[in-house]
This record gives structure tokens, sequence and C-alpha cells, in this order.
């Protein structure tokens, strides 16, 4: 067998011509499709929803505006954009990532439909509640604001069939590294494994905070619950959230982009470093989101603070790693100089261009970040404009435009058929790009002059300050306009290739190669399960302490309210 | 197995396959790879060193006090019967505060530039949150919690005072005034 291997080997390294793709024996990919197809529609309600919060931001007599259809929207937007389009895109997404690089099947691919089936149960179950008025919670569901128990157990019914995913995810993997011992886990695999570890460490908080404390007090079971707990299970789950939409969009810009724009993967074992480095850190940071909360001490919110900027560090050298990359793209196309290798980058491949500019955005998203984390800083930008604008850069553009964009290059890939109206599709993500510039500088901006986030109208009846803020928000309405044509030319470009495009030859799903010869045998990165392990230790130190110590207080809770 | 091939073929160096061209390339840029890693690590640990040493060299911590309230009878509750400003003793002022669906109680508070103002506040409802408009006060008020942090006003003036958690349909209108009177010191 290593005989073979180090006989393949060389053909591999020594030339720049695609290698062969995955050898999958041609598989349908109808579970990637379904679950594909539930995330592009739920980012097109999403969107609708959204435009009309922005229309609010320029506060015109709009028929229907009411705070109720308001707030109504604003919990919609948030759960089908944040929970339901990403979960299912993710989903879709790790099914082809293994498929393809690894070259088999699925294992119990019935399973993935079941998981399929259970979170569309859920997704349609939570959405009913929502659009039927009686759940505007918004998708952080805080209580004492109490949503119809629909909507509880739809949420619960979507993380469950999520596990779902989780073991088909893994069952394949072991099934491959039984056939394959010893040998390094190909890139992408690794990251989506990644992801899947981080999301069933973080979905053990939500699933606490949700079934033993939300479900049976909604059903009036349970008298009462504790915000500070509650918050503190939501956050658990909330951050890690984060990476679990960032680090499949970190995969496609390992692993895909590279390989679209010309080039070799700069350094693969950098990758995996930060991929591990994801796995441990993700999780023990959530009381960061709960800096200026009562009831938890300063100690414990310092500590996560620390594990919190030890997660910057991966993505710095994501963002090394993947410009780098390109870089090599460029110059293997003829570039001299320091900056020509950009002009030689294929800026009208939809993929290519939507990727760099998610990066770039996320790039800004990242610092305001570090700024969010900083302890005692956090108190002049929490629960502010600031915010909204900081997580539209992040999971609405690093993480949903490289979606987007991953959906132009996937589309053509499972279903044999070429793209539809690909002038749309080669404009779009610069029309993200130039709405999310206006919505998000403006949401900073305002943010800093103390304009708090979610807001139906801004003007506080007539006050001086809330006067400056309102003369910047009719700009981030602008934003939200553009985003949302953008938005629409997205699903018109999804819906017409469906529909409208003849099947043909598909191309090959192929992944980026790495510049430097790869480490064939399985490397201390890719030992996933001690990663794992000490993972959960680190998620242990981190929440057992504080949140015994909230047990331990004698509290009060708080009966459900349904203001809406 | 493969350990000893590995090692041969890393051996080989970067920019296999980009000929001439693609080992410059692969060679210049581990160098900033090196560079880029310790440059972020070094940026990593000051941002946290930054962080840490304010908070044990300047105790600059956010509110975190922790005191536990019955939210439903928080209204006559001995500590919340009375919101107000009051002065205590040792000339530190202390603002006593409701923050409810959709009102702040008082909705008008006017405390002394220039000296400690510690703010005590809890929720009978849902959660709110207590933000003046322009400073870093800004914190979570909890139905359960009793919220405490101390804050000086340097310079006279007059503040808006916002709800910065959603709590329902009349979240966006849910505010008050801080007045900070006298000269500053």
């Amino acid at each position: 067998m290593s005989a073979d291997r180090s006989g393949a080997l060389p053909t591999a390294r020594t030339t720049l011509e695609p290698r062969v793709g995955a050898p999958a024996a041609s598989p349908s990919y109808r579970l990637e499709l379904a679950n594909l197809s539930v995330a592009v529609a739920a980012f097109g309600v999403g969107a609708a929803m959204a435009v009309m919060q922005a229309l609010s931001r320029a506060n015109l007599a709009l028929p229907l505006r009411s705070p109720g259809v308001y707030y109504l929207s604003v919990t919609a937007h948030g759960v089908l954009m944040a929970l339901v389009f990403t979960t299912f895109f993710i989903m879709g997404l790790g099914y082809v990532v293994l498929r393809a690089a690894l070259g088999r099947d699925l294992v119990s691919e019935r399973l993935g439909w079941i998981s399929f089936w259970v979170a569309l149960a859920g997704t349609a179950a939570a959405t009913a509640a929502i659009l039927s008025g009686t759940s505007s919670v918004l998708y952080t569901f805080y209580p004492p604001l109490q949503a119809h128990p629909a909507f509880y157990i739809g949420a619960a019914l979507l993380v469950v069939g999520s596990w779902g995913w989780c073991v088909v995810m893994v069952r394949t993997y072991r099934h491959w590294r039984r056939d394959n011992p010893g040998t390094a886990i190909p890139l992408p695999v690794h990251g989506m494994l990644a992801t899947v570890i981080i999301w069933l460490l973080a979905t053990v908080g939500v699933a606490a905070e949700v079934v033993l404390l939300l479900i049976p007090w909604s059903l009036g079971l349970r008298e009462t619950v504790d915000p500070v707990l509650a918050r503190t299970l939501f956050w658990w789950f909330g951050h890690p959230l984060v990476y679990f939409w960032l680090l499949p969009a970190y995969v496609v810009w390992y692993s895909v982009l590279p390989r679209v724009a010309g080039g070799r993967l700069f350094s693969d074992p950098l990758a995996r470093l930060a991929f591990v480095l994801f796995i441990l850190f993700s999780t023990p940071v959530g009381l960061h989101h709960q800096f200026l909360d009562p009831g938890i001490p300063a100690g414990w919110k310092l500590a996560h603070t620390v594990s919190t900027y030890v997660i910057l560090f991966p993505s710095f050298l994501t963002a090394f790693t993947v410009i780098a990359s390109l870089e090599v793209a460029g110059r293997l196309k003829g570039a001299a100089g320091w900056f020509d290798w950009i002009t030689k980058l294929p800026w009208s491949d939809p993929l290519y261009s939507s990727v760099a500019l998610a990066m770039l955005t996320f790039a800004v998203g990242g610092f305001g970040g570090a700024v969010n984390a900083a302890y005692a800083m956090n108190a002049m930008v929490h629960n502010t404009a600031w915010v909204q604008g900081h997580f539209h850069l992040t999971v609405g553009t690093a993480a949903a435009l490289t979606f987007m964009g991953t959906s132009y290059w996937l589309l053509p890939r499972l279903t044999g058929k070429e793209l539809r109206f690909k002038g749309a599709a080669q404009v779009q993500p610069y029309l993200w790009f130039a709405g999310m510039v206006m919505f998000g500088v403006v949401n900073h901006v305002t943010g800093i002059m103390g304009m708090p986030r979610r807001l139906y109208e801004a003007s506080y009846v007539g006050a001086e300050a809330a006067a400056r803020w309102s003369e910047w928000t009719a700009i981030s309405a602008v934003g939200g306009v553009v985003l949302f044509v953008s938005a629409m030319l997205y699903i018109a470009v999804m819906v017409g290739t469906w529909l409208w495009s003849k099947p043909g030859a598909a191309p090959a799903i192929e992944f980026a190669e790495p510049l430097s010869p790869l480490r064939e045998d399985r490397g201390v990165w890719d030992r996933l399960g001690l990663w794992t392990i000490l993972a959960i230790a680190l998620v242990a130190i981190a929440y057992f302490y504080p949140i015994g110590q909230l047990l331990r207080t004698e509290r009060f809770g708080s009966p459900g309210f349904r203001p809406f | 197995m493969n350990r000893s091939e590995a090692k041969v073929s890393e051996g080989e160096g970067r920019g296999v396959g980009g000929g001439e061209e693609g080992r410059g390339v692969g060679a210049r840029v581990e160098l900033y790879e090196k560079i880029w890693m310790w440059g972020a690590a070094g940026l990593v640990v000051v941002f946290i060193g930054a962080v840490v040493y304010t908070a044990a060299a300047g105790a600059v911590h956010p509110p975190s006090h922790v005191e536990t309230i019955d939210p439903q009878t928080a209204r006559t509750d001995p500590r919340f019967a009375s919101p107000g400003v009051t002065e205590r003793p040792d000339g530190t002022v202390e603002v006593v505060l409701l923050a409810q669906m959709y009102a702040f109680l008082p909705t008008e508070i006017r405390v002394p530039a220039g000296r400690p103002v510690t703010f005590r506040m809890t929720s009978p409802d849902v959660i709110h949150g207590f933000q003046v408009v322009g400073t870093n006060a800004n914190a979570m008020v909890m139905p359960g919690y009793v919220t405490e942090f101390t804050v000086t006003f340097p310079q006279p003036g007059e503040h808006l005072i916002v709800c910065n958690e959603y709590c329902g349909l009349g979240h966006h209108v849910m505010h008050g005034k801080l007045v900070v009177e006298g000269e500053a010191p």
C-alpha cells in the first residue's frame, strides 16, 4: 500500500494539472440537494423579513408597519437566517465534502433522511409559531419572554435533526478510517469534522436550556425560570454557534478557493492547527456575551475573556494562509511586483468574488469582535447597533456570502446543470458587499453614539441624542434595500438553474492541493478524539463551576410574559 | 508507516510543481508566515495583557454584582419599595431604580457631577437594559437579580437613558433622563 502511494504521489506533486477529483461512484446527491433547498428557501423568506426592517430605519410610513409586525419579522429573520439557513446549508455541504473528499458513500444515508425530515418538521413548527404572532421572542429567546410551546419544540427538533447529521458524518468518517488506518484526514474533511465536534459540544447547552427549562415552562409544567441560568446555557451554545457557521466557510476558503483561483493551498499543517484550536477554544468563551449580567462573578467573565482572545489566533492564521494561497495563484499566472497578483485573480467568478469579499469583510468584523470581547470596553457597545453591525459583517457576510458563493460552485456540480443568469451571479456578491458596507458602517457608528439594537423606531420622542443617529440610519436603510436586491438575485440564480437548466455532465468536485508535499500519515492534528477530550475538559472548567455556583445560590425564577 | 518517506518528501522542499518560480514564492512566503504567526501571537498576548492588567491593577470590571430578589414581590421589597436618589452618609450617592415594561422608575434621575454614583436596580417583569447614552454606564437588568455598579459622571449635562434589551412591543419607547448637576470638580 505504501509503495502504491509513493508511486502515485510524485505525479500529483510535479504537475499543476488538476488532479482528478473524487472518484465517488456518481452519487445522486439527493440528500444534499434537499438540505440545500431548505437553506435557500429559508434565506429567501429571511431576506424578505429583513427588507421591511431596513425600511423601518428610514422611518417611512409604510402600510402594515407596526411594532407587532416589526418584532415578529426580527424574530423570523433571526431564526430563519442564523439558525435555519446556516444549519441546513452546513448539513448539505458537510455531506458533499465527505462524499467527495473521502470518495465513498455516506454510511446510513437513511438516518440522514430521517434527520432531514425531523429538522424540517421542527423548522416548520417554529416558523408557524413565529408567523402566528405568538412567539415574537427574537432568535435569542431570552426568558421570561415566553413563546408558544411549538417554538421551543420546533427549535429542539431542529437540533435533534442536526445531531442525526453529526452521527452520519462521524460514522462515515470512521468507516473510512477503518479502511485507511494511519492516513492523513483530507483537509476539508478535517474541517467538517471539527465543525461537527464544535456543534456537539455547543448544543449540549441549548438542549439543556430548551428541554429542561423552556419547554416545561411554556407548557405550564414549571412555574418559573431563572433568566440568568437560561442565558448562561444559551451562550454556552450561542458563541460556538458562530464557529459552527464559520468553520464550513473556512473549509471553502482553504480547500475550494485556491483551486478556483488556480493556485495551491499554501500550508496544510497550519490549517489543521487552526481547526484544532477552534475545537478547543470555541465553547469556553460564552460569558463574554454576559459581561453586563448580574449574578455572575467578575472572575469567570475575565477567564472567558482570555479564551476569547485565544480564539482570535486561528483566524489570524487562516487570513494568512488563504491570502498566501491566492498570491501563489496570481504568481503562477505570471504576476510580478508586489500587488500585480491581485489583478490576476478571477474576480468575475462568483465563488471567487464572494469568498474574497467575505474575507475582506471578516477582517473588519473580526477586529470589531476584539472590541466586543474587551471586558471593560464592551460596556460602550453592549446591546447597541454596533453589535448588529458586527454580526452582519461576520455571520451575515463572512459566512453567508461564502455560502452563497459556494452554492454557485456547488449546484452545477451536484446537478450537472449550468448556472442560469450568470451575469446576475457575477454582480450579486458585489451588491451584497456594497449593501453591507453601508449597513455595517452605519450600525457601528450609531452604536458608538449609543443607539440600541432591535428598535422599531429610534427617535425617542425627539431626544437630542436620537436626532444625531437618525441622520445616519437612512443610509443603512439604503444598504438594506441593496442587500435585498442582492438576495433576490441569488434566489433567482438558484431557482432559475434548478428549473430551467438542462442537466449535462457535472464538473468534478475538486479540492485544492497543498503547495508543499502533503503529509500522508496521520499527524498529531488528526487525533480528533484526543482534541475532543481536551475540549470537553476545557468546557467543564469554564462552565461547571460558574453554573454550580449559580445553582447553589438562592434564586427566584420568573413567570412567563408575552408582551407581543 | 510512512514517516520516513514523508520526511524525504518534505526534504524536497516547497514549490515542487511550481518550478523555479513556485519555489521562490514558497520560500519567501514561508518567511512571511513566520513573521505573521509571531506577530499575531504577540497581538493576542498584548490584547489579553491589556485586559488582565486593567482588571487587576485598575480594578476595571463590568458590573458583576451577585444578589438575588423575588421578581414577583420586587415592587414591595424594602430594597426597591421607594425608588429614587439618596445621599449616603459617606458622601456617595445611591440611585435605586426599577426597570419595567416600558419605563424606568423614576423616569428622571438627578445626580451630582464628579461624585461616585451607585446604581441599584432590578426588574419586576422581563429583562431590560439600562444604558446612559454618551457614557459607559450600561448594564443588564434582570428579574430575580439586583444589578449594582458605580459610576462617576465628571461633566454636568443631560443624558438620554435607553432600554437596550428587547422587552416587548413598547421596547422602543422605554427611556428616561439623567441630569448631572453642578460644577465639575
